[in-house]
């Protein structure tokens, strides 16, 4: 076991370094100038070299690459330049939206998916399937902002239950409070668990179809076993493992949707954080961000293959 | 129930399977009877019929499957059995092995937990007595080191130890009927023996009677008391092996052992074949199924199914064949 | 030839892939047509008639500068179909190329070609075409350009799980036995064989890259004004929500019936083009 943990480690770490490696050339090499994109064209040579030098633009790109990295790892991170905050704690001030509302995104996701995909595997070919593989072939067609417009027009608009955009903030003090910042996330979720949940569902459903059409599922039924103990014992537990590779994908699509989601419902959270550090120029913050959430993407990726050694016996077999 | 009376006796049985072309009867009248203790051979290559009969004996078809005649088991009609009831027997009174040991086992769970599934489901057992059971049935069916084997998971074993287990699997509640489809096709030729033999074995010891089916001539030499020769949905031939075997009455028993290769025979030799392919579902004649590729056919054949006709000098010994008489 | 009359007859019998097609084609026949014509000049700015309900003259009104919606959604479907066509092209020529030579070459070369398909898969889309539209500023370009690179390991890994299964064949072991090389057995065996699945993953990728054109240039950073775009269109609907709610649907709408067309063209052809890939149906 020790052996393939290692080389699981081994590729997590490999790749975070080589995205790392991406980030930082296409966001720091890549534009040039920074400091000639932040002063603009009326800028003195002076200020110029002034700023590059406070930016460490002036150093060699190894050691702001190197500089920059072990910054991020010890929490020390660059000023952002619309803020004048370090972006370590933009990021985490944004995450108290981001992080609940992806979460609620997911189980939204994984609840509607697991019923809607089971139950049509388990109606295989009668109307229960063909309602379910109908609603996920438009579920997958759909944007999820269209989708979170159309339900701002009738939940904000016309029904008026809730606001159109915006959030209060986890404080009563501050106007807001756990509840009212839980509805202001509700839609949102919404909007980004429909599409998702219907992609799982279609994994989830095939997956099922296939672990039903096994040859240990005639054993079982060979044993005595009815219908749902084999589904519960015997299908269920094996069609979840490629599911859960699904999940974990799906966990990064999640995260790449909120980019899209914050926007149209105006949540100061880290989606909207990139989006408005592209309109600032602040490359700092949108190179920072993306690392992020890229370092999350793939701790998300490591996570669900050990995940898979745990709940597969074949892949931590080391004899026999 | 009188101990003469047989634990089994199917009359008639037809099944009608969809496919494609529409639906097609896949068995056309399957009769025979089992006692109790006694141990038979369905005979007949793939499309034969044969492995349906199995299922249809554990109530495993498809769902599609359109059933009738008559299967009474222990004095029960298994025709139109409701699933629940089906649930009850199976595992418990009637259990199946199938041909292909490496995926009939679930990954995810110890061998030792498979085996004692049955035991929990129909005898109640707790977790801790179908564990020692479980332990018990491995040392039965020989499994070398039985007790490490306990907690092995499935991909951890061999074909033939796999396939051991899923012996110890069927045998765990020790049913009346044991069905065996191909038990050890898929193994090597040297396992094939010891596996079919301790089979063998733990059957006269339990008292169970045995439907083995197979294409293997020799195997079924070996371990069955009667064989049915299966051909187009329906059993050509019946009767004791010996005899069977001796005889060759029908053409197609006769066909089948003369394609053997024996050990011994010139090199260069041509094994003789039956001309023809077997047929698909929907493509067999109405009379006589074998009547395409039979060289004694005559118009007669064609007309209607044979009737058993029995075989001169042999008792309990019939062929569907009118002519058998022409041929010695 | 009578493979691809079967093929067709079949086709005409697939539901979905028959509504797919009919809705592909729409696609396809309203961009050729803004080509040469529009009820309005989609970029005519009317402020007096702004916000009009669908009309005679205005069949599905127009928006807040006057514009009109049906000229819009027409012109609208050019980028879609552009962004669709190169990305997709970037993604294919690419990806292929290295998925088919890992899987001829084996060995440290396919396990480079993984491993840079594992990071790239670590940047979600969207991402990647975000920090794109950071540098090199948002268009049209930009999008495609980033949709077409995250459609590299996409069609890289596709190409190099099909080509090995293509190189165990048996008539592929003939050709390398009688001395044929590497580049050759592709050329001829493989890539012939693999054509179904990729036509198949190009015709959702298409569809896929439809849906993240729509989002970047929502987030303003795909096509720019006046070239018109649905996912533009939307925004600036969005904006519009109180006083004229129907705006939305129609851009979205658009886009539902473009990616479902697509989606459904793709499953119908992965059931007839490959019986062994069609899952349980």
């Amino acid at each position: 076991m020790p052996t393939f943990l290692l080389k699981r480690v081994t590729t997590f770490v490999a790749t975070l370094a080589v995205a790392s490696l991406l980030v930082f050339a296409v966001l720091e090499l890549l534009p040039g100038n920074v400091a000639q994109v932040i002063l603009g064209d009326t800028a003195t040579p002076e200020s110029l070299a002034a700023l590059e030098h406070r930016l460490g633009l002036d150093r060699p790109a190894a050691e702001r690459y190197l500089g920059w990295v072990g910054g991020l790892l010890r929490g020390q991170t660059a000023l952002s330049h619309a803020y004048d905050t370090p972006t370590a704690e933009l990021i985490l001030e944004r995450l108290q939206v981001t992080l609940p509302l992806a979460a609620m995104a997911m189980a939204l996701t994984v609840a509607l998916a697991l019923a809607l995909g089971i139950h049509a595997a388990a109606h295989h070919g009668r109307r229960g399937d063909v309602g379910v593989m109908a609603a996920s072939q438009l579920g997958i067609a759909i944007p999820n902002f269209w989708l979170a417009i159309l339900l701002i027009l009738v939940f904000a608009v016309k029904l008026q239950w809730v606001g159109a955009g915006g959030f209060p903030g986890w404080r009563e003090d501050e106007g807001g409070g756990i509840v009212a910042g839980l509805v202001a996330l509700a839609l949102p979720a919404v909007s980004l668990a429909a599409v998702q949940a219907a992609i799982l569902a279609r994994m989830t459903r095939s997956a099922v179809l296939e672990a039903m059409h096994e040859d240990f599922v005639r054993t079982a039924r060979a044993k005595g076993l009815d219908r749902r103990a084999v589904l519960r014992r015997h299908v269920l537990r094996n069609a979840m493992i490629p599911v859960l590779t699904v999940m974990g994908l799906q966990l990064a699509n999640l995260i790449a949707g909120t980019v899209v989601i914050e926007n149209v419902f105006v949540l100061p959270g880290i989606g909207r954080l990139v989006f408005q550090a592209i309109a600032n120029r602040d490359l700092v913050v949108v190179r920072d961000v993306v690392m992020f959430l890229v370092a999350i993407v793939v701790a998300i990726n490591f996570a669900v293959d050990l995940l898979y050694a745990l709940v597969d016996p074949r892949l931590r077999a080391v004899d026999a | 129930m009188d101990a003469d009376e047989p634990l089994l006796r199917v009359r008639d049985l037809r099944v009608t399977l969809r496919t494609p072309r529409g639906p097609a009867d896949a068995l056309r009248g399957v009769s025979f009877a089992l006692h109790r203790g006694e141990t038979v051979g369905l005979i007949g290559e793939s499309g034969s019929g044969k492995s349906l009969t199995g299922l249809a004996l554990i109530g495993l078809l498809p769902e599609e499957a359109q059933v009738a005649g008559s299967m009474r088991f222990a004095g029960r009609e298994l025709v139109g059995l409701a699933e629940p009831e089906w649930c009850r027997l199976r595992g418990d009174r009637i259990a199946m092995v199938f041909q292909e040991p490496m995926t009939a086992l679930n990954p995810l769970h110890p061998v030792g937990r498979q085996i004692g599934e049955s035991l929990r489901l129909h005898k109640g057992l707790d977790a801790r007595a179908a564990r020692a059971e479980a332990l018990r049935l491995l040392e039965r069916v020989r499994m070398p080191r039985a007790a490490r084997r306990l907690d092995a998971w499935p991909h951890q074993l061999s074909g033939g130890q796999r396939q051991r287990v899923l012996v110890a699997i069927a045998l765990a509640c020790k049913p009346d009927l044991l069905i065996a489809d191909e038990p050890t096709t898929a193994l090597d030729a040297t396992l094939q023996r010891e596996v079919l033999q301790l089979i063998a074995t733990l059957v006269r010891e339990d008292r169970l009677a045995l439907l083995l089916i197979s294409h293997d001539l020799g195997l079924m030499g070996e371990n069955v008391q009667r064989s049915l020769v299966m051909y187009g949905g329906t059993v050509v031939e019946s009767g004791p092996t010996a005899d069977v075997f001796r005889r060759l009455a029908h053409p197609y028993t006769r066909g089948l052992f003369a394609a053997r290769p024996r050990i011994g025979l010139p090199r260069g030799t041509r094994l003789p074949t039956i001309p023809g392919r077997v047929p698909e579902l929907a493509d067999l004649p109405a009379g006589c199924p074998f009547a395409d590729r039979c060289e004694r056919v005559t118009d007669a054949c064609r007309a209607a199914p044979p009737p058993p006709v029995p075989v001169a000098g042999d008792r309990g010994h019939v062929a569907r064949c009118i002519h058998l008489d022409t041929y010695a | 030839m009578s493979r691809h009359g079967d093929f067709w007859r079949r086709a005409r019998r697939h539901p979905g892939f028959v509504v797919g097609t009919a809705l592909s084609t729409l696609l396809g026949l309203a961009a050729l047509v803004s080509l040469v014509w529009q009820p309005w000049p989609p970029a005519e700015i009317d402020i007096p008639g702004r916000l009009q309900p669908p009309g005679a003259a205005h069949w599905l009104g127009t928006d807040s500068l006057g514009r009109d919606i049906a000229s819009q959604l027409l012109v609208g479907a050019q980028s879609s179909i552009v962004v669709g066509v190169l990305a997709v092209a970037i993604g294919l020529v690419a990806g292929v190329a290295l998925g088919a030579l890992a899987s001829a070459r084996r060995g440290w070369v396919e396990e480079l070609v993984m491993r840079f398909s594992d990071v790239a898969f670590a940047f979600p889309a969207l991402l990647s075409a975000i920090m794109l539209a950071a540098i090199a500023g948002p268009g049209l370009p930009t999008a495609i350009v980033a949709i077409g690179i995250f459609n590299i390991p996409v069609f890289a890994r596709l190409t190099r799980g099909a080509a090995n299964a293509a190189w165990a064949r048996e008539y592929v072991l003939a050709a390398r036995a009688a001395g044929k090389g590497p580049w050759r057995i592709t050329l001829d065996h493989v890539l012939p064989n693999i054509a179904n699945v990729l036509i198949v993953q190009a015709t959702v990728a298409f569809a896929t890259a439809i849906l993240a054109e729509a989002a970047l240039s929502y987030l303003g950073l795909g096509a720019q004004p006046p070239v018109p775009s649905w996912g533009r269109m939307l925004n600036e609907a969005q904006a519009q929500m109180f006083q004229a709610p129907l705006l939305a649907v129609w851009p979205g709408l658009a886009i539902v019936l473009a990616v479902l067309g697509l989606n459904l063209m793709g499953d119908g052809l992965r059931d007839l083009l490959d019986p062994k890939l069609a899952r349980r149906r």
